[in-house]
């Protein structure tokens, strides 16, 4: 490498370096602010112990669930022309663009149309209880999972179902063997960046669901719960729990698709 | 036999019309053409994977016109191979019989077959990934030739490969014709192809198809 290249280079590392810089200023401040008994502390307490559990289950759903319908969207955005395509597009967006609490007062306000109203006396309650807490985070998320598997099944050649319909393939058995085994990846990566978000929603969870210890309080919840009794490295506590668990989920993540590395040349 | 009548066929901006011709049961066509002339459109009109506007595509002695890709009976070596990035060299050879419900046993002894025929058995536990660009074609070719079609569409199938490979290619290639005696045709813009391999060229010259006298 010349002298131009590192020049360049470190200029490049300096400008997106700061960036990291603060993440990691802001994680060490945290961690400065509190200590290992406040964590230990906070672990020990029933109603956070039941947060992190429903945080674990809901986000895991929500993101399950948004993996389900971001692939059929995801495809079909990315291969079909049909009528009205571009407008839907845009409405994927909305979820994307919109302020998350004006996601929860609209899922708020859609439970008390009559539709909704006949949805939860005749099939079950959604509001204020755990399948809102899973609602308002998979109707944030599965937006984001569209665009990622949008984006993968872009980047694939649509030739290679062309091909396996040639060798007597339907359509169909075209996308489930070829197709699908040729995104995994991708699969993954929208389950995680599905996971993450719904991990960290906080306004639609709030607004739809309440934060009701012990039944819809979930952890972007608790921080705010500890926050607004004043109990402040309680709080801070929490989201180094969530930093934690973040990491630890996207890790096994990250495993499960290098494990699945399909570059690889000879069968293992 | 590969026969077309009067097909017309639109790519786009682009659109050919009145495209007629014809390859004999057995026999080896060779399409030529400028680059960007509309070869690939008149394979994938053939294939069923682009739809004509107009005429009528034999293949084989049926009316394949309306047939979807799957019943046409074809084998079909795009331009850019189109391996399955997860799969094994076995399983793609193994995937049209698999897909046509052969038995296990019938897939085995054609997977051996072909393999032996295209030379590639030391590579049938490789991914696409690990193999070298003469190796790759000769994997598509044998995914193509797997479930024993009657009809081989090959578009521009010794492309970007270097003189030695491509000799070796241009003899594998023969070699596959007199042991499957499959109907085969042939895209390419170089003209030696057209001499070693062809009985019949055809030239694609302004939207229109005609054979030329070797």
């Amino acid at each position: 490498m010349n002298r131009d290249d590192r020049r360049f280079l470190g200029a490049l590392g300096i400008l997106g370096g700061g960036y990291l810089l603060l993440i990691l200023a802001m994680f060490a401040a945290d961690l400065a602010y509190t200590s290992p008994g406040h964590l230990l502390q906070a672990l020990a307490t029933p109603e956070i112990r039941h947060a992190i559990g429903l945080t674990l289950l809901t986000a895991s759903v929500s993101a399950f669930l948004s993996v389900i319908v971001a692939i059929p969207l995801g495809y079909l955005f990315s291969r079909c022309e049909f009528r009205g395509r571009k407008f839907l597009n845009a409405v994927l967006d909305i979820p994307i663009v919109l302020p998350p609490l004006v996601i929860g007062l609209s899922l708020l306000i859609l439970f008390q149309t009559l539709p909704g109203r006949l949805f939860e006396e005749h099939l079950f309650r959604v509001t204020y209880r755990v399948p809102s807490v899973i609602l308002a985070q998979f109707s944030v998320a599965a937006a984001f999972a569209v665009r990622v598997l949008q984006a993968a099944f872009n980047q694939m050649t649509p030739r290679t179902e062309q091909v396996a319909m040639t060798l007597g393939c339907s359509r169909a058995q075209a996308f489930f063997r070829v197709v699908l085994p040729e995104s995994r990846r991708a699969v993954l990566s929208a389950f995680a960046i599905a996971w993450a978000r719904s991990l960290g929603e906080f306004g639609p969870v709030l607004v739809f669901s309440g934060a009701t210890r012990n039944r819809t309080e979930v952890l972007s919840t608790t921080v705010y719960l500890e926050l607004s009794i004043g109990k402040l490295e309680s709080a801070v506590a929490v989201s180094i729990l969530m930093v934690l668990i973040a990491a630890a989920v996207l890790g096994v993540l990250q495993g499960l698709g290098r494990a699945d590395d399909v570059d690889r040349t000879v069968r293992r | 036999m590969i026969g077309l009548d009067d097909v017309a066929v639109r790519a786009g901006a682009f659109s050919l019309r009145g495209v007629s011709f014809e390859v004999p049961a057995g026999g080896y066509g060779v399409l030529m053409g400028k680059t960007g002339g509309g070869k690939t459109t008149i394979l994938e009109a053939i294939c069923g994977l682009r739809p004509i506007d107009a005429g009528r595509i034999r293949l084989a002695g049926i009316e394949a016109t309306a047939l979807r890709p799957a019943d046409r009976g074809i084998g079909y070596v795009p331009q850019d191979r189109a391996l399955f990035r997860t799969m094994t060299v076995r399983r793609h050879l193994s995937f049209g019989p698999e897909v046509r419900g052969w038995s296990r046993g019938d897939i085995d002894a054609r997977v051996g077959e072909l393999a032996e025929l295209l030379g590639i058995a030391p590579l049938l536990d490789r991914f696409p990934a690990g193999l070298s660009g003469g190796e790759a074609q000769r994997v598509t070719l044998g995914r193509a030739l797997a479930a024993r079609p009657k009809i081989l569409l090959l578009d521009e199938p010794l492309g970007a490969l270097d003189d030695e490979t491509w000799e070796g290619m241009i003899g594998l290639l023969g070699q596959v014709r007199r042991a499957t005696g499959v109907t085969t045709l042939h895209v390419t813009h170089r003209r030696e192809e057209a001499r070693r391999l062809a009985d019949r060229v055809f030239v694609l010259a302004d939207g229109d198809v005609h054979e030329q006298t070797r």
